[in-house]
């Protein structure tokens, strides 16, 4: 398995005007992954694209995307020209046509790819004849989706494709990426707050809070080493004191006890065993479990 | 289609659909020899990450169940490894019947019963005990 990084960035910080909106994040992406960029709004998902597509420069730390310094100008020249990206606004030249703006943006790429672009013309049932502030919600993302498939970018970044969107086309959305990466064996690299896409399509993941990443790596790793403990004991539950490794969070409520592991179950369960626990239940952690208690503000 | 995993289960959705190809195999839905869907034609088809389908593939050869030919793609192995293991997952599966028509039996719910399987696969030899 390869493990060339399309994107890796190590204790990035990015100030504006006094605001922290990146404060030491280090991510990872691989080639040829689809990597699930998740956190609240104002977590720093947009401001972390921006640093990567050279419009924003870091205040520390460094991004680097296809191993280029994202904050060198030649560089950024580069990597804007191998990558696609799809901003949240979708903003458009509104007064053009479908057909005219398909048109207007493959005359800047020449990698332009004419077999995706009518094949996603199709897929997509886009009205080539209808100007493209007439389109709906749905046609306009499914249309700026075409206009950075078709440029035979090796990366997409992309601010939350499905935002707005209708379960159907939302489906066909993701379709589109699942096919772009096994078709064409490109990376994907998207911002998202719906968590069931992301573990629909994601192979990896990171949650950022407050400009750092809280968790990071392959999705199937974490589903395998995230657990939930619940223990139920004789009479009142003794403090949650645990010096197991990877303890996110455990708290007593009167006779039970729930603890939340980011390194599976056995660590906490031995360590637990001397408080003497009547019954033990360990459960399987979603992805939605872990965003919302990584997320949570401490109290 | 055959496979279908639950992405929000909590399960690796690899892990879903080795289950799922292994029963497939079980059931007779899919027969020694025969051909399994491409990665990418099941990754575009499920909506899911072709890694995903490599990964269960992989896992897949690795204990015998199915063999990847270069180029040809993935076919339910003809050696005995499947017939074994159906053997003993209809052995196994009688095993766990019984169990759990005894659990039953004794008034615990399902969820109760789920519960009490996956601690001990997490290796919760001795957690017996009543919540009463």
């Amino acid at each position: 398995m390869s493990e060339r990084l399309s994107i890796e960035t190590s204790g990035l910080r990015k100030n504006y005007d006094g605001v922290e909106a990146l404060r030491g994040l280090d991510l990872q992406v691989p080639a040829g992954s689809i990597y699930g960029f998740l956190g609240r709004n104002g977590a720093g998902k947009t401001t972390t694209m921006k640093v990567l597509l050279g419009m924003a420069r870091p205040s520390a730390g460094a991004a680097r995307v296809f191993g280029l310094a994202s904050d060198d100008p030649g560089a950024s020249v580069e990597i804007r020209s191998r990558t696609g990206f799809v901003s949240e606004e979708k903003s458009l030249y509104g007064y053009m046509t479908v057909e005219r703006i398909i048109g207007f943006t493959a005359a800047f790429y020449p990698k332009w790819r004419r077999d995706l672009e009518q094949r996603y013309i199709r897929a997509f049932e886009l009205p080539l004849d209808r100007r493209v502030k007439a389109l709906s919600l749905g046609m306009r993302s499914k249309l700026m989706l075409l206009l950075a498939l078709c440029r035979g970018a090796e990366l997409l970044i992309i601010d939350e494709p499905t935002a707005g969107l209708d379960p159907a086309v939302n489906e066909e959305v993701l379709q589109a990426l699942v096919a772009y990466v096994s078709g064409e064996g490109a990376t994907v690299f998207f911002s998202s707050h719906q968590i069931g896409e992301v573990e629909q399509i994601a192979d990896r993941v990171a949650i950022i809070h407050r400009g750092r990443a809280v968790v990071a790596g392959a999705l199937d790793d974490l589903r395998e080493r995230f657990r939930r403990v619940q223990m139920v004991f004789d009479g009142e539950a003794p403090a949650p004191a645990f010096r197991a490794p990877g303890v996110v969070r455990a708290q007593r409520n009167g006779r039970s006890m729930t603890v939340l592991s980011s390194a599976g179950a056995d660590a906490v369960i031995e360590e637990a065993r001397a408080w003497k626990p009547v019954s033990v239940d360990v459960v399987p952690v979603t992805l939605k479990d872990i965003f919302l208690e990584t997320v949570r503000e401490e109290q | 289609m055959l496979f279908r995993p639950n992405p929000s289960l909590g399960v690796p959705i690899y892990l879903q659909l080795m289950d799922q190809v292994k029963h497939a195999i079980e059931t007779g839905a899919l027969r020694p020899g025969e051909q399994l869907p491409g990665i990418r034609p099941l990754a575009e088809e499920l909506v899911i990450n072709p890694n995903t389908v490599a990964k269960a593939y992989r896992e897949l050869e690795h204990e015998g169940i199915i063999e990847l030919r270069h180029g040809a793609g993935a076919f339910v192995s003809r050696n005995s490894g499947a017939k074994k293991l159906t053997d003993k997952l209809r052995a196994a599966q009688t095993t766990v019947a019984a169990a759990v028509q005894q659990l039953r039996a004794e008034g615990l719910s399902e969820e109760e019963i789920r519960r009490l399987f996956e601690a001990e696969l997490a290796g919760l030899g001795r957690s017996g005990g009543n919540r009463e």
